[in-house]
């Protein structure tokens, strides 16, 4: 339960040498005593030397919200999942099991601050307060995007597992200038100084193989970046183990890049909400990079298209609901009276209407035109594209006057 | 108008843009205080400070990645990949997510990245050193690619490069680093669009398209044949992606044959591509096939053979004689 491993702002690579051994011990299956975990599956709450100054600053109002939050997901993932069974999208990335890890550091992330997901970071896409409705528009085919990142600091989902990360780093760098010249230009000490600002970028234990995380984390550390990677380990790269990714607990690695790594029960929305708010404090404040481990799992399938029963063992996803991150705050609101009956109904009602919503706006979503695609390829004027569009508008005046649904251009 | 290289002309040019625009900044390996292997950012570091030129860890795609991050807060980055040979770690960034961003974006987001590569053979160097990796890139939709062939459009390319709101690949001819030159820093070099074509050599009984360090092969070619009573029209094709196929298409009309050649192989190349289309636009024009002349489908050859794979004078007028033969 302690978090006396835990690095300081002043890095201390002895004293993590000292641990890395016993660190490596720890069961890949199970989490390591050092796992930095507040809210247990019984729903009760234990302490932290460093992270409960931290849950002290939730409210009864705030872990409502978490629950109402992590609730409004799930609801929305099922309807999502409904969907895509129903062919109205063409694949979906089911997030369940994973809401704490997402509800938690969204919810810690300030407006200035910038995130980049991978694509199944459907909760954080909530905390940021992305159209639920276009989130969805990537998976019908009707967008590579869906929502204009500069609206909500939410970048598009990235696809190319890690390409987001150095994405991450150099946003974060620019921050950094950014700092640096508006300092230098602030007029008097009296003038109130911007909001400091982090980035922090998503991925998975499958991702931390690619090497544009290596490559990330050098740069972040090299020029002291304010960025966290927030890495879920879901256990499950599609259908590969997190065994075969790595050796040694995730966080560990950030050891080897000299900043500091921390392992949290991805599945406490408390501890991880607490720990990612340490971590962008650290980075906001010129302290450096942190890498969180989110140790969770993916209890669904990796995608709509995928299909667990052939690589992993059910009673290893009973396991892991047993440890479900809603069930554990519900249990956890309801002892200490925050909430009752009627809180728990009105968030289901709340999630069906979601779920109306978005079935709605996905039946009405816009057709799109392949005149969109021709316009964004460049920004600027571009001849070939010029060139083929003409001929491509000539070609479906060819077609018109015929049914709309089967002529070209539709 | 001033005399300079080419490399001290992309190096003034870096300057113009450091000290025009505060969101400039240049990256790379060992672009600070050694100025880059071939020198290009020399001095730089001391003027503009660290922050703005960035030596950075050894990891192209570290390099292009942390720049689209920067563009995407708002700066324009220019990369510097030491070597053609060594972009392929960062050729992922490149094509899947820089080419891309844009698009994706429903045109929400710019990455307006300028990435320079010295490029080309010639050099007598080690493995890696000597490729011209163009066409891979040509085939991307969603950035552009430029180069130039003498120190005035070096000067003033690199800078339009960076005022691009699009991706820029700028492939510098490295052999032609030392190439002198006239440079016109006063009037608007501006003007001249830096994805247009030039005729540097007017001509009107064959046309030799060429482009970076095959520009002052292709004039040799053009001066000797003017010796057999040819009269070659030369031009720089100056932008890779898009090509200028008016300026060629125009040039065609009048020739009636037409030469590609480059560095990189034919096969697949940039000199393909600009056949099939001239032979769509100006079929009813053409005495003779396009005829390309370019390097061989194999791995660029080591150094003490290189003469025979690149192309050089008689090998334009080889193919100029077979074109006339039709």
């Amino acid at each position: 339960m302690g978090a006396t491993h835990l690095p300081s702002t002043e890095f201390d690579g002895t004293e993590l040498d000292d641990q890395l051994e016993a660190e490596a011990e720890a069961a890949l299956g199970e989490p390591s005593a050092e796992m930095v975990q507040l809210l247990g599956p019984d729903g009760t709450l234990g302490t932290d030397s460093v992270f409960s100054e931290y849950a002290a600053r939730l409210d009864a109002e705030k872990l409502r919200g978490f629950y109402a939050d992590m609730a409004a997901i799930r609801r929305f993932d099922q309807e999502a999942t409904a969907l895509q069974r129903q062919g109205q999208l063409a694949l979906w990335v089911p997030l369940t099991g994973q809401e704490a890890a997402q509800i938690g550091s969204g919810r810690a992330s300030q407006p200035q601050d910038y995130i980049f997901p991978t694509y199944r970071e459907h909760g954080v896409a909530l905390t940021r307060n992305v159209d639920l409705a276009e989130l969805l528009r990537q998976f019908r085919g009707i967008s590579n995007g869906g929502w204009n990142p500069k609206d909500t600091n939410f970048h598009l989902y990235t696809l190319v597992l890690a390409a987001q990360t150095p994405h991450a780093v150099g946003y974060a760098m620019g921050i950094q200038r950014d700092q640096r010249l508006a300092e230098a230009n602030r007029l008097s000490d009296s003038q109130p100084a911007e909001p400091k600002a982090a980035v922090m970028v998503y991925f998975g234990d499958g991702a931390s193989s690619e090497g544009d995380v290596h490559e990330s984390m050098v740069f972040a550390s090299s020029y002291k970046a304010p960025v966290v990677f927030f890495c879920q380990n879901n256990h499950w790269a599609i259908s590969v183990p997190t065994a075969v990714q790595t050796r040694i607990p995730l966080s560990n690695r950030a050891k080897g890049y000299g900043f500091p790594g921390i392992r949290v029960d991805g599945n406490d929305v408390i501890a991880v909400h607490a720990v990612t708010e340490w971590a962008l404090e650290h980075a906001r404040q010129g302290n450096g990079p942190v890498l969180i481990e989110a140790f969770t799992y993916r209890v669904g399938a990796h995608t709509t298209a995928d299909d667990p029963t052939k690589y992993r063992e059910s009673s290893e996803e009973a396991l892991w609901r047993a440890k479900d991150p809603l069930e554990r705050l519900e249990k956890y609101l309801r002892s200490e009276d925050m909430a009752d009956d009627a809180f728990f109904e009105k968030v289901a009602a709340d999630g069906d209407e979601l779920a109306a919503y978005i079935r709605k706006s996905t039946y009405d979503s816009d057709t799109p035109d392949i005149r969109a695609a021709f316009a964004n390829t460049y920004v600027e004027a571009h001849p070939l594209v010029a060139e083929e569009l003409a001929w491509f508008e000539e070609y479906a005046a060819g077609f018109a006057g015929e049914d709309t649904a089967e002529g070209a251009g539709h | 108008m001033t005399t300079m290289t080419i490399a001290k002309a992309i190096n003034e040019g870096l300057r113009a843009t450091l000290t025009n625009n505060p969101k400039t900044l240049l990256m790379g390996e060992d672009i600070g205080p050694l100025g880059g292997v071939y020198r290009v950012t020399d001095g730089l570091i001391g003027e503009f400070g660290a922050d703005r030129v960035v030596d950075t860890p050894l990891a192209e795609s570290g390099i292009i990645g942390t720049a689209i991050g920067l563009a995407l807060r708002g700066y324009l980055p220019v990369c510097e990949i030491q070597f053609d040979g060594f972009v392929f770690p960062g050729f992922n960034q490149i094509t899947t997510q820089l080419a891309k961003m844009h698009s994706r974006s429903n045109g929400n987001l710019t990455v307006p990245v300028v990435i320079r590569i010295p490029y080309g053979g010639g050099i007598g160097s080690i493995e890696h050193h000597s490729e011209s990796p163009e066409a891979l890139f040509a085939h991307t939709a969603g950035i552009r690619i430029i180069t130039p062939s003498n120190p005035h459009d070096a000067y003033w390319m690199i800078q339009q490069a960076v005022d691009c709101q699009d991706p820029v690949i700028v492939f510098e001819p490295k052999r032609r680093y030392w190439l002198k030159g006239e440079v016109d820093t006063e009037t608007a070099g501006l003007a001249q669009d830096p994805f247009k074509a030039h005729v540097v050599r007017e001509g009107t009984d064959a046309t030799v398209v060429v482009y970076g360090p095959l520009v002052p092969v292709a004039l040799a070619a053009a001066n000797a044949a003017a010796e057999d009573g040819r009269s070659i029209e030369v031009i720089d094709l100056r932008s890779i992606s898009p090509i200028d196929f008016d300026t060629i298409e125009a040039s065609v009309k009048k020739t009636g044959r037409l030469i590609v050649s480059h560095e990189a192989p034919t096969f697949g190349g940039i000199g393909g591509e600009i056949a099939a289309r001239i032979g769509e636009r100006a079929f009813h024009s053409l005495e003779a096939p396009v005829i390309r002349v370019g390097g061989f489908h194999m791995p660029y050859p080591v150094a003490k053979v290189e003469e025979d794979y690149l192309p050089d004078i008689d090998r334009i007028l080889e193919a100029l004689d077979r074109a006339f033969g039709y």
